[in-house]
């Protein structure tokens, strides 16, 4: 095979990326965890993309998921339970440059962070969100989550949890500035990598609700669901999630839904008997918090210096 | 100590010259008293004379009018030389109501004969209530030996302005200015700067009332004051602790501060919202004291450190955070203005009652380095030091500010700014083979900090306990070294420290120890008793952790140590309280533990910064028992 010399000299230079550039240590969740297939899809964008690794940082609380960042050979913040948010906001405000991602599970977004959540939403930093979202605070030892379906039976509600579950699409496609919401499920790694994919491209703040199973905890509680295809949703345009033929074969429950109609995506959200599987919304116009803060002022010593003895003036007696 | 003599003349009156005065100025809130005190303030030093103002602060936006809870303005203290503090009772006050004026007296803040310039109107009034409360706190203040006069300024303000309620706060700056015999072209020139943003127009009306002002006291004033300047080559600068704070913030180059609103943090951010963000920085005010100090972390984390400004709640709020930063070895600088505690207390008065919460503050041992600025002009370099010790040693540096020090304005040198002060850039360079994220030194516990952006520095900082690698650590032995590491930092910052200095002499009867914006006061009553012949001397620490060395052979020196704060400890008058049960304050705690010296204390926490002649009589007691 002949090959011009210039392209020989491209290929020489193009950095081919890795799975295992990436990888960092042996992951310790639980056989089956629906973590596993998150961080296969998350390596695999990184590889993708080509991400250089000391460009991407991982965010994340505490919880099960938020172990996320140790797995990853990029750098990563796994900060305190709840706090992921406002601490990857400081670094994308600090550092436009770096491609920045948060895993969040449903205690740690939906509970003790949802302040953070819901003002998050509103900053719409550019950045990457995964919401673990498996029902259960795991790390604990199975205690209900706010997106407990009622009647789970955990440690603190050995009767049952008392309260409907909250629907983390819903309360987000009711915040100002929401500019990205899909939901995926770990039992589809085709859509589940489609979806990362296309939440890495948005820019804004991507918040991705990932359905996933605890073995552990609640081994049984998704297997209507994987039982009947039917009760997941394929949601897909060709603004959106397009369906191989294989995927449309199994999952014949099918919409076509324009991830710019907010309303309609809020009406798909709040279908609680099936899964809806896509993107519900995308609107790529809404403003970056960053950009809008960032003067493009030139910190130089001389500019600082100047402003400063400026301010004085105003003080001189 | 006030010396009088006769000499020199405002027009035909003959001045009595006076060595300082304590002038006040208060009103309804929104009747502009607090400008006007600021102003004379700033005259006053543009003529060269100390000062020191405190702002009288009403809890709400908007007392009721004429109540006695409502006093709104400015305390002034104008002396001959550099005034370190707000000194003792009022010598003299401007009131544009009998209410407000009631309240400080009841409040016991005038000296016994103060004048009074008060607001005729009310004598007048067609509300037949109004006009006998205020007959009637006429002459309970006439009875109480009070000079007061009572000046017709909304009837002389209404000859130049229609809103005279709106005017009347420059016609009074004027009748003050002749008083004090203060340049009346620098006065204009400080309207001019006061109103500097609005149009001319404005300016103008502004100085006609001050004109208007000088001019009635010229005629009907039968008194006048003359404090003699000591003017200074040195340029200077006059203001509050919260603007020299946020000035220290700008001059020491770091790029972010996140914030939540809390008094009496607050105007700080405003200010470095105001003249920070045309330079590039950035305030972001957060939907919550833990998201701030949460993003302060993410940001400094990724880049130069950064600063989150708060107060004792919003301290409160940030300890589990903070504790993250300490453990991940992350720089920040948290400053905390103090206010009066617990819970909500007193969120626009002074107290001193953070100390022990910030030095043991967040769970486990989470070792941080905290200072106290005594000064407003230590306000402005403590931000300068934190921000380098913070990026020095990678840990958390607080500062202990205080509601006294936010609001009370006072001149000094014109910073000299040097590009030394300025954060270096933020290292993108690729990290040697085989260096490690926490490769602390078995000397210091200091380890160089990788930076995202750094090729070859990938790791993922944690909070739970880790190894040199930041991997999460299961080895006990893993944790020993890790505290370790993280405790050896202050002991070498502590290396670098200088002994405080000694006010006085080094030997003597007995030693004051104060942290924070009690020095002035402090001083002040030393060197009232050494020059009565007391052997008093005194040491301020500026440096709480880790303290300053030769502490203790400074204590030896003396028979008796003791502190002066401004937060809480039981009274061993108390019929319960005796060495097993008293509470000390929170330095003398310390410093009882640490240096196993019977460290006495007094403390008092009536929202108001301790006046010298307090502390004067607290350290006669202390010499006679």
């Amino acid at each position: 095979m002949k090959t011009s010399a210039t392209k020989q000299l491209l290929d020489l230079y193009k950095e081919q990326s890795a799975l295992e550039d990436y990888q960092s240590g042996v992951p310790r969740w639980c056989t089956g965890c629906g973590d596993n297939a998150i961080l296969a899809a998350v390596q695999r964008l990184c590889r993708d993309e080509g991400l250089r690794p000391e460009k991407t940082v991982f965010v994340s609380g505490i919880g099960c998921s938020s172990r996320f960042p140790h797995y990853m050979k990029t750098y990563g913040f796994h900060g305190i339970h709840g706090r992921a948010f406002p601490v990857a906001e400081g670094v994308k405000m600090a550092r436009p440059d770096l491609a920045v991602f948060v895993n969040t599970g449903d205690g740690d977004c939906c509970s003790i962070g949802a302040a953070h959540w819901i003002h998050a939403l509103r900053y719409n930093m550019n950045m990457t969100v995964f919401l673990h979202d498996n029902q259960i605070y795991g790390l604990t030892k199975k205690q209900a989550s706010p997106t407990s379906p009622i009647g789970t039976k955990s440690n603190t509600t050995p009767r049952g949890s008392y309260l409907d579950a909250l629907n983390p699409l819903t309360v987000s496609l009711g915040v100002s500035n929401v500019s990205f919401i899909a939901q995926a499920v770990d039992w589809i790694p085709e859509t589940l990598f489609d979806i990362v994919k296309a939440a890495y491209h948005h820019k804004g703040f991507s918040f991705v609700r990932i359905i996933q199973r605890c073995p552990e905890w609640l081994p049984k509680a998704l297997e209507p669901w994987l039982q009947d295809p039917d009760r997941v949703q394929l949601v897909h345009h060709t603004d959106g999630i397009q369906l191989s033929p294989g995927l449309a074969r199994v999952y014949k429950n099918q919409v076509e839904h324009d991830p710019m109609d907010i309303h309609r995506a809020r009406e798909i959200a709040s279908n609680t008997e099936t899964i809806p599987v896509g993107i519900l919304y995308r609107n790529p116009n809404v403003p970056c918090y960053e950009d809008t803060r960032h003067s493009g002022a030139l910190r130089t010593a001389e500019a600082i210096r100047k402003n400063f003895e400026a301010e004085l003036d105003k003080y001189s007696v | 100590m006030t010396t009088k003599r006769v000499s020199k003349k405002a027009g035909k009156k003959t001045c009595v010259t006076l060595k300082e005065h304590i002038v006040e100025i208060i009103s309804d809130s929104g009747e502009g008293a607090q400008r006007c005190g600021q102003s004379l303030g700033s005259i006053a030093a543009r003529m060269g004379n100390g000062i020191w103002t405190t702002e009288i602060i009403p809890a709400e936006i908007r007392p009721p009018a004429r109540s006695v809870a409502g006093a709104s303005g400015n305390r002034i203290r104008i002396g001959s030389g550099y005034v370190t503090n707000g000194g003792d009772e009022t010598d003299l006050v401007v009131a544009f109501n009998e209410q407000v004026l009631l309240g400080r007296v009841n409040a016991r803040e005038l000296k016994p004969g103060c004048i009074i310039l008060l607001e005729n109107m009310w004598r007048t009034h067609s509300d037949p209530n109004i006009a006998k409360s205020y007959a009637e706190a006429y002459e309970r203040l006439v009875k109480a030996g009070y000079k007061v006069y009572e000046i017709p300024m909304e009837e002389e303000c209404l000859k130049l302005t229609a809103n005279a309620r709106r005017g009347k706060n420059m016609f009074a700056l004027g009748i003050l200015c002749h008083i004090y015999n203060f340049d009346l072209q620098a006065a204009r020139e400080q309207i001019a700067l006061t109103f500097g943003k609005k149009e001319k127009s404005v300016i103008d009306a502004n100085v006609d009332l001050l004109e208007a002002g000088h001019k009635w006291a010229e005629a009907n004033i039968d008194f006048c004051f003359q404090i003699p300047a000591t003017p200074t080559d040195k340029k200077q600068i006059s203001i509050n602790g919260n603007t020299s704070l946020a000035l220290g913030v700008m001059a020491s180059g770091m790029d972010i501060c996140a914030m939540y609103p809390i008094t009496p943090a607050t105007s700080a951010s405003h200010y470095l919202s105001e003249a920070f963000e045309k330079v590039g920085g950035i305030v972001h005010q957060a939907e919550d004291e833990i998201a701030a100090c949460a993003f302060a972390i993410g940001a400094s984390y990724a880049g130069k450190c950064t600063v989150t400004i708060t107060s004792g709640p919003g301290y409160s709020l940030k300890q589990e955070a903070i504790g993250l930063a300490v453990m991940a070895e992350i720089p920040l600088v948290v400053v905390n203005v103090q206010r009066g505690g617990p819970s909500t207390g007193q969120p626009t008065k002074v107290e001193q009652g953070d100390l022990l919460t910030t030095i043991f503050g967040s769970h486990g041992d989470a070792p941080k380095v905290v200072m106290a600025p005594a000064t407003i002009e230590d306000c402005f370099y403590s931000v300068i030091t934190a921000r380098r010790i913070a990026e020095t040693f990678n840990t958390v540096v607080v500062i202990l500010s205080d509601a006294s020090l936010s609001s009370s304005q006072q001149p000094f040198d014109r910073p000299q700014f040097q590009e030394s002060w300025l954060a270096p850039p933020i290292d993108q360079s690729p990290v040697p083979e085989g260096a490690r994220p926490y490769d602390w030194d078995p000397v210091t516990g200091i380890a160089r900090r990788f930076i995202p952006g750094q090729p070859g520095g990938m790791h993922t900082v944690t909070g739970l306990a880790h190894d040199r690698d930041s991997h999460v650590a299961y080895d006990p032995d893993i944790n020993q070294e890790g505290l370790r590491a993280r405790s050896l930092k202050l002991a070498a910052l502590q290396k670098t420290l200088l002994p405080p200095e000694v006010f006085g002499s080094e030997k003597g009867d007995l030693l004051v120890i104060g942290w924070g914006s009690t020095k002035g006061a402090i001083e002040e009553a030393v060197e009232a008793l050494r020059a009565e012949g007391k052997k008093v001397s005194s040491i301020h620490l500026r440096f709480l952790q880790p303290m300053q060395p030769g502490i203790k052979d400074i204590m030896k020196g003396f028979k008796k140590v003791m502190t002066i704060e401004t937060n809480w400890s039981d009274s061993p008058n108390d019929q319960l309280i005796d060495e097993d049960s008293r509470r000390y304050s929170s330095l003398a705690t310390l410093l009882r533990s640490r240096y196993l010296v019977d460290v006495d204390c007094w403390t008092e926490v009536r929202g108001q910064p301790v006046k010298p002649r307090t502390i004067r009589q607290v350290l006669l007691n202390k010499l006679e028992k």
